[in-house]
C-alpha cells in the first residue's frame, strides 16, 4: 500500500503542477479577454513564461544533477541570436506560423549544440569549479557577440518580428514542463539524481556518468535557447549585453529561492521574482533595497527550523493527519524539512 | 513538500501587484512633479473620450520619461529625470500652456529593454500622454517599437542610436551617433588640429561603437591617419594604463574620446599622472566632464575639447539653467540634464504651436504634426526637425581652460 | 623591452589589489565553505567610508585608512552576525543566495546615500612616480607593491603561526573536529570575516587611489574579478589567491597590450578555463580525495 502510494507520488504531483499552471493560466487569460488586466500586467506575462522555462531549466542541472552553473545566460543569448537571426533571414519566405516555432527550434538546438561543446570540458569539474568556468564561457560568449558583426555588435541585433504572444509562451512553458518532468520521473531522471546524491555509488551501479551529466547540461541548455528564442521576438531590439552573469545570477535566485530540485518551486519564484520588481515600483529608490531584504528574508525564513515546522503544519497533508491522530505533529515537523 | 504557503504568498504577491497595476491606473500619483495641480485633474486618461467637457484651464498633461536609476548607468538616468522635473516645475509655475499644468512620472528601466517596455505600459496606465522615450538608446528602441502602435508623440532627450526614431512618432533632442563621429573628424581636419589620430572607445557600448565607426570612416576619407584603436569594455573601465602607454608608443598627436565622462575622467586622471601630452577630443559624450572629475583633478582636463550642443555658460538661458540646478540639486548640469530640460520645453512649443488639449481625441496627430512646425531655442541649441525626427543644430566645440568649458578659437 | 616591464609592473599592482581581495573571498570559503558575493561591495563601502572622512570631514587619511578598516570590520562581522550564521547549516546555495542580496544591499543603500555619480577619490597617497633608466613607474603602484606584499607575509605567518590561525585552519580542515578540540567554530568564523573584511578595505583604499572615483557599482567589478582569482590559485588556498590575484592582473594587463583589447576579457577567462582543464582544483589547490 505505502510504496503504491510512493510511486504514484510524482505523478499526481506533477499533474498537481501542471493544474496551477493551466488554472493561473486561465485566470489571467480571462482577465486580459476582458480588459480587465493592465498594460503593465500584460506586458509582464511574456517574460513570466520566459522566466519560468529558463528556471525549470536551470532547475535540471542545479537541482537535479547537483551542478552549480552560472552560464545560464551564455545559452539563452545564442539561442536567442540564432533564432532572431534565423527569423530575420526568413521573414518573407515562412509564414509566422511555421518561421517562428522553425526559430524556437533553431535557438534551442544552437544552443544545445553549444551544450555540448561547453559540456564536454565544463563537464570534468565539479562544485565551485565548475560554477566558475560556466560563469566564465558565459562572459566569453557576450565578449564574442559584441565583437561579430552579424549579431549587430554592442549596438545589439534589431528588425526581429514580434512574434512572442502569452499564448505561444504559455505553450511553450507547457512543453517544457512535460518534457523536464517526465525526463526527471523517467529513468534517466533517476540516474540524473542518483549522479548528484552519490556520484560514486551511481557510478558503481553501472550509471554511466558522463552521459547522464551531459544530458541534463544539453536539455538544460535546449530551453534556455528556446527561452531566448522567445526573449528575442518580444522585444525590438537583442543586445549582448542583457545576457551577463547578473543574468545567470538573477536565475539561480530564482530556481534556489523556489527550491532546488522542485519544479513547481521554480514556477512559483519565477513568477515572484520577475513580478516583485515591477510591484515595487512604487517604492521608487527604495525599490532595489526592499528587493534585496526580500530575498536575504526569504532565504534566512527557508532555512529556519521553527519556520520549516510552520510549513509543515500548513501543509494539507499534514493538517489531514493532524487531524487524524493527536501524535501528528512530528511528522508534520519531519514532512516540512525534507524537499520533494 | 506541498508547498501551500510558498504558493499562498505567491499568489498574495502577484495579486498585491495586479492590484497596485489597477490601482495606479486611477490614480497617477507616483513621482509626481507638478505643482499643486488645479482640481480636476485626477482624471488625465480622458483620450477615449472627448466629450468630456472639461475646463481647458483643469487639464494636465502626463509626460513619462524611462531611463535608468539604478545600475551602472544610473548617473544618465538621473541627470535627464532632474533636467525634465526643473522645466516641468519652471512651467507650472509660470502658469503652464494655455492652462493646462505638466506632470511628470519617470520610471526606472535599470538600462534594460524589457523593464523599458514594462515601464512603458505603467506610464501608458497611467495615463501618458506624450512619452520621453528612453534614455539609453536600445532600451529606447524597445519602446519605440510599442509607442509606435500608440501613436503618442515620442521625443527621447538623449536615444542617439538611428533607429530610436525610425517611426513617424519619434523625435530626438540629442545629435545621432553617426553626425558627432562624422562632425568631430571633419573639425580636427579642417582646423589641423592632429594627423596622426588615436582612438579610445567603450566596443560594449552602442554610442561609443557608433560614433567612433563613422568617426573611422570619416577620418580616411579626410587623410586623417588612426594610429591607434584601443577599446575597453564595461567590466574593465578603470584601468587604462595598458591603452593610454600603447597610444604614448604609437606617435599619436590626439586622441579621440568617443566616450562617456565617467570613463573619460578615468582616462584624463591616468593620462596626467602618465604625463601624456596629447590633445584630447571628445563628443557630447564628455559634458560633465569637470564635474566627475572632482576638484581635486581639474587640472587633467585642461586644454581637453569637446564637441557639444550644451555649454553651461553660453548665454543667459544657459547660465540660469545652470545655476537654477546647482541649486536644486548641487550639481553642475551635463549634457543629459540640458537634453532632459529640452525635451520638456520641446513639449511645450509644440504644444503651444498645435494649440491642442490633452483631452483632445486628434492630440497625439497634432503634437506630432507641431513638432515640424516649431522652432525651439533651447540649453543644448537652437533645434527644429524634420520628419525623420532629427534636431537640426549646430554643434560647437569648446575646450576646457582652468575648469570651465570655453569656445574654440582658431590660433 | 620597456614597454613590458612597464607593463608588468602595473599588471602586478593591479594583480596585487586583487590578490587582496582574493584572499579574503578564499578565507572564508576555507572556512564557512560558502562564497561570500558581497565581499566586493565591503571594497565599496571602505571607500565611501574613506570620502566620508577624509573628503567631507576633512581627518588626515590616516585616520580615514583606520576608520574605513574599522568600519568594514563592523560590517564585515554584522552581516556575517545577521545574514550568515542563520544558514550555518543550509545548503551552500542558498548562502550564496543570500551574499548577493547582501551585496544587492549594500548597493542600493550606498545608492540611496551617496547618489549614482560617482565620487573622486581623495589623494591619499602622494608619493612621487620614479624613474628608473628611462622607465617611469607610479608612485602609487609602488606603494600598493610594497604594502600588499607585507600584508600577504604578514598574513601567511599570521595563518601559520598565531594560535587563531592555526585554530583557522582547523576549521577548514574538518569543523567538527575542530569543535572537539575545543575551538570555538562560531568565533574563527567571525575572525576570519573581520580579516577579509579587513583586507577588502585595504584593498579598497589602493583600488581607488589608483584609479581615482568611487560609486556604488566601483565593488562588483573586482569583487567578481578577485573571485575568479581565487578560484584560478585554488580556492580554499591562501598563497593559491595570491598568486591567482597577481597572475590575473598580469594576464589581463600583457592581453590588452600584446593581443586585443576588445576581447581582453574572454582572453582572462579562456585562461581560467584552460588552467582549470590542466589542474581541476586550480593553481594551488590541493586534490580532495573522494570518499566513497
Amino acid at each position: 500500500m505505502d510504496s503504491i502510494k510512493k510511486k504514484r507520488k510524482p505523478l499526481t504531483s506533477n499533474l498537481i503542477t501542471l493544474a496551477i499552471v493551466c488554472v493561473l493560466f486561465a485566470v489571467v487569460f480571462i482577465l486580459v479577454e476582458t480588459g480587465n488586466a493592465t498594460r503593465h500586467m500584460r506586458s509582464m506575462l511574456v517574460p513570466i513564461c520566459i522566466n519560468i522555462i529558463l528556471a525549470v531549466s536551470l532547475n535540471l542541472t542545479v537541482g537535479f544533477l547537483g551542478e552549480l552553473t552560472l552560464g545560464h545566460a551564455g545559452f539563452m543569448s545564442v539561442g536567442a541570436y540564432a533564432g532572431c537571426l534565423f527569423s530575420i533571414a526568413m521573414e518573407e519566405i515562412l509564414p509566422m506560423a511555421l518561421r517562428f516555432p522553425l526559430a524556437m527550434l533553431v535557438g534551442g538546438l544552437v544552443a544545445a549544440c553549444f551544450g555540448v561543446l561547453i559540456g564536454i570540458p565544463v563537464l570534468r569539474l565539479h562544485g565551485d569549479y565548475l560554477a566558475i568556468v560556466t560563469l566564465a564561457f558565459g562572459e566569453i560568449i557576450r565578449s564574442i557577440i559584441i565583437n561579430l558583426e552579424f549579431t549587430g555588435g554592442a549596438a545589439g541585433l534589431k528588425g526581429t518580428p514580434q512574434d512572442s504572444t502569452f499564448v505561444i509562451a504559455f505553450v511553450v512553458v507547457l512543453i517544457t514542463l512535460v518534457v523536464i518532468m517526465n525526463l526527471v520521473n523517467s529513468r534517466h531522471g533517476r540516474a540524473i539524481t542518483a549522479i548528484r546524491d552519490n556520484r560514486i555509488a551511481a557510478e558503481a551501479c553501472g550509471i554511466n556518468v558522463t552521459y547522464f551529466r551531459m544530458l541534463a547540461f544539453v536539455i538544460a541548455a535546449f530551453f534556455a535557447g528556446v527561452a531566448g528564442v522567445l526573449y528575442g521576438h518580444n522585444l525590438s531590439i537583442l543586445s549582448a549585453s542583457t545576457f551577463d552573469y547578473n543574468k545567470s545570477i538573477e536565475l539561480l535566485v530564482i530556481v534556489v529561492l523556489g527550491g532546488m530540485g522542485s519544479i513547481r518551486g521554480s514556477v512559483i519564484s519565477a513568477i515572484i521574482i520577475t513580478v516583485l520588481p515591477e510591484a515595487l515600483r512604487e517604492l521608487d529608490d527604495f525599490r532595489m533595497l526592499i528587493y534585496a531584504l526580500v530575498l536575504i528574508v526569504m532565504m534566512i525564513l527557508n532555512a529556519s527550523p521553527r519556520f520549516a515546522a510552520l510549513k509543515g503544519k500548513l501543509n494539507y497533508k499534514a493538517l489531514a493527519d493532524a487531524v487524524r491522530a493527536k501524535s501528528a505533529s512530528s511528522k508534520a515537523n519531519k514532512g516540512g524539512q525534507t524537499h520533494e | 513538500m506541498k508547498k501551500i504557503f510558498a504558493l499562498a504568498l505567491a499568489l498574495m504577491m502577484v495579486l498585491a501587484a495586479f492590484a497596485g497595476c489597477a490601482n495606479d491606473a486611477t490614480e497617477p500619483t507616483e513621482t509626481p512633479v507638478g505643482t499643486e495641480a488645479p482640481e480636476g485633474t485626477e482624471a488625465p486618461a480622458t483620450t477615449d473620450n472627448p466629450d468630456a467637457a472639461e475646463p481647458a484651464e483643469g487639464e494636465t498633461l502626463i509626460i513619462g520619461g524611462i531611463g535608468p536609476l539604478t545600475g551602472d548607468y544610473a548617473t544618465y538616468g538621473v541627470s535627464v529625470k532632474q533636467g525634465a522635473e526643473m522645466a516641468v516645475k519652471e512651467i507650472n509655475e509660470a502658469g503652464g500652456v494655455n492652462g493646462i499644468t505638466f506632470q511628470l512620472l519617470f520610471e526606472d528601466d535599470q538600462t534594460d529593454a524589457e523593464m523599458a517596455v514594462n515601464a512603458y505600459n505603467k506610464l501608458m496606465d497611467n495615463g501618458m500622454q506624450v512619452s520621453l522615450g528612453a534614455v539609453t538608446s536600445g532600451a529606447c528602441i524597445a519602446v519605440s517599437e510599442v509607442s509606435k502602435e500608440d501613436g503618442i508623440l515620442m521625443l527621447t532627450p538623449s536615444g542617439s542610436q538611428v533607429e530610436c526614431i525610425q517611426y513617424d512618432n519619434g523625435f530626438r533632442i540629442c545629435f545621432a551617433d553617426p553626425e558627432q563621429g562624422v562632425n568631430a573628424a571633419k573639425f580636427i581636419a579642417e582646423n589641423g588640429l592632429a594627423t596622426k589620430i588615436a582612438i579610445i572607445y567603450d566596443k560594449s557600448n552602442d554610442y561609443s561603437n557608433g560614433i567612433k565607426e563613422n568617426f573611422v570612416t570619416a577620418a580616411a576619407d579626410l587623410g586623417l591617419e588612426i594610429v591607434s584603436e584601443q577599446a575597453f569594455t564595461n567590466q574593465s573601465n578603470t584601468d587604462f594604463s595598458v591603452q593610454l602607454q600603447a597610444i604614448a608608443g604609437s606617435g599619436a598627436e590626439l586622441i579621440f574620446l568617443p566616450i562617456y565622462a565617467q570613463e573619460a575622467a578615468y582616462i584624463l586622471t591616468q593620462a596626467q599622472s602618465a604625463g601624456m601630452e596629447q590633445i584630447f577630443f571628445g563628443g557630447d559624450g564628455l559634458d560633465g566632464i569637470i564635474e566627475k572629475i572632482g576638484a581635486d583633478n581639474v587640472s587633467a582636463t585642461e586644454g581637453v575639447m569637446f564637441l557639444t550642443p550644451f555649454d553651461p555658460n553660453a548665454d543667459e538661458q544657459n547660465i540660469k539653467f545652470t545655476s537654477d540646478y546647482q541649486a536644486a540639486y548641487g550639481a553642475t548640469p551635463d549634457q543629459f540634464a540640458a537634453d532632459g530640460y529640452d525635451a520638456i520645453y520641446t513639449i511645450k512649443a509644440a504644444l503651444e504651436q498645435s494649440g491642442a488639449k490633452p483631452s483632445d481625441s486628434d492630440f497625439n496627430e497634432k503634437m506630432i504634426a507641431a513638432m515640424t512646425e516649431i522652432t525651439v531655442d533651447g540649453t543644448t541649441g537652437t533645434m527644429q526637425w524634420d520628419a525623420s525626427g532629427a534636431p537640426s543644430k549646430a554643434a560647437a566645440v569648446v575646450v576646457l581652460r582652468d575648469g570651465a568649458p570655453t569656445p574654440y578659437t582658431a590660433e | 623591452m620597456m614597454d613590458l616591464i612597464v607593463n608588468l609592473v602595473s599588471g602586478l599592482s593591479l594583480g596585487s589589489i586583487y590578490a587582496l581581495i582574493a584572499l579574503g573571498y578564499t578565507m572564508v570559503y576555507g572556512i564557512a565553505k560558502m562564497l561570500n558575493f558581497a565581499h566586493g561591495d565591503i571594497i565599496m563601502v571602505g571607500a565611501f567610508t574613506v570620502i566620508t572622512t577624509v573628503s567631507m570631514l576633512g581627518l588626515p587619511p590616516a585616520l580615514g585608512i583606520i576608520a574605513s578598516i574599522v568600519c568594514c570590520v563592523v560590517l564585515g562581522v554584522c552581516v556575517e552576525r545577521i545574514a550568515y550564521k542563520p544558514l550555518r547549516k543550509a545548503q551552500p546555495l542558498a548562502v550564496l543566495i543570500t551574499a548577493i542580496g547582501v551585496s544587492y544591499f549594500l548597493q542600493s543603500l550606498a545608492l540611496l546615500i551617496f547618489g549614482s555619480t560617482q565620487h573622486s577619490f581623495p589623494k591619499i597617497i602622494t608619493v612621487p612616480a620614479i624613474e628608473i633608466g628611462g622607465l617611469t613607474i607610479q608612485g602609487n603602484m609602488l606603494v600598493t607593491l610594497a604594502v600588499t606584499t607585507i600584508i600577504m607575509v604578514a598574513m601567511s605567518l599570521f595563518i601559520a603561526k598565531s594560535r587563531t590561525g592555526k585554530a583557522m585552519r582547523a576549521v577548514s580542515e574538518d569543523r567538527d573536529a575542530a569543535e572537539l578540540m575545543g575551538i570555538s567554530v562560531n568565533r574563527t568564523i567571525t575572525i576570519t570575516f573581520a580579516i577579509g573584511s579587513a583586507l577588502a578595505a585595504v584593498a579598497g583604499v589602493f583600488y581607488c587611489t589608483t584609479y581615482g572615483f568611487i560609486g556604488p557599482y566601483t565593488g562588483s567589478m573586482p569583487g567578481i574579478k578577485a573571485f575568479v582569482a581565487a578560484v584560478f590559485g585554488g580556492i580554499g588556498s591562501i598563497p593559491g589567491a595570491m598568486l591567482g590575484g597577481i597572475l590575473l592582473g598580469v594576464i589581463e594587463n600583457l592581453a590588452k597590450r600584446y593581443i586585443s583589447t576588445e576581447l581582453s576579457d574572454a582572453i582572462v577567462f579562456a585562461v581560467l578555463i584552460i588552467v582549470l582543464m590542466v589542474k581541476p582544483t586550480g593553481l594551488l589547490g590541493k586534490r580532495v580525495n573522494e570518499k566513497v
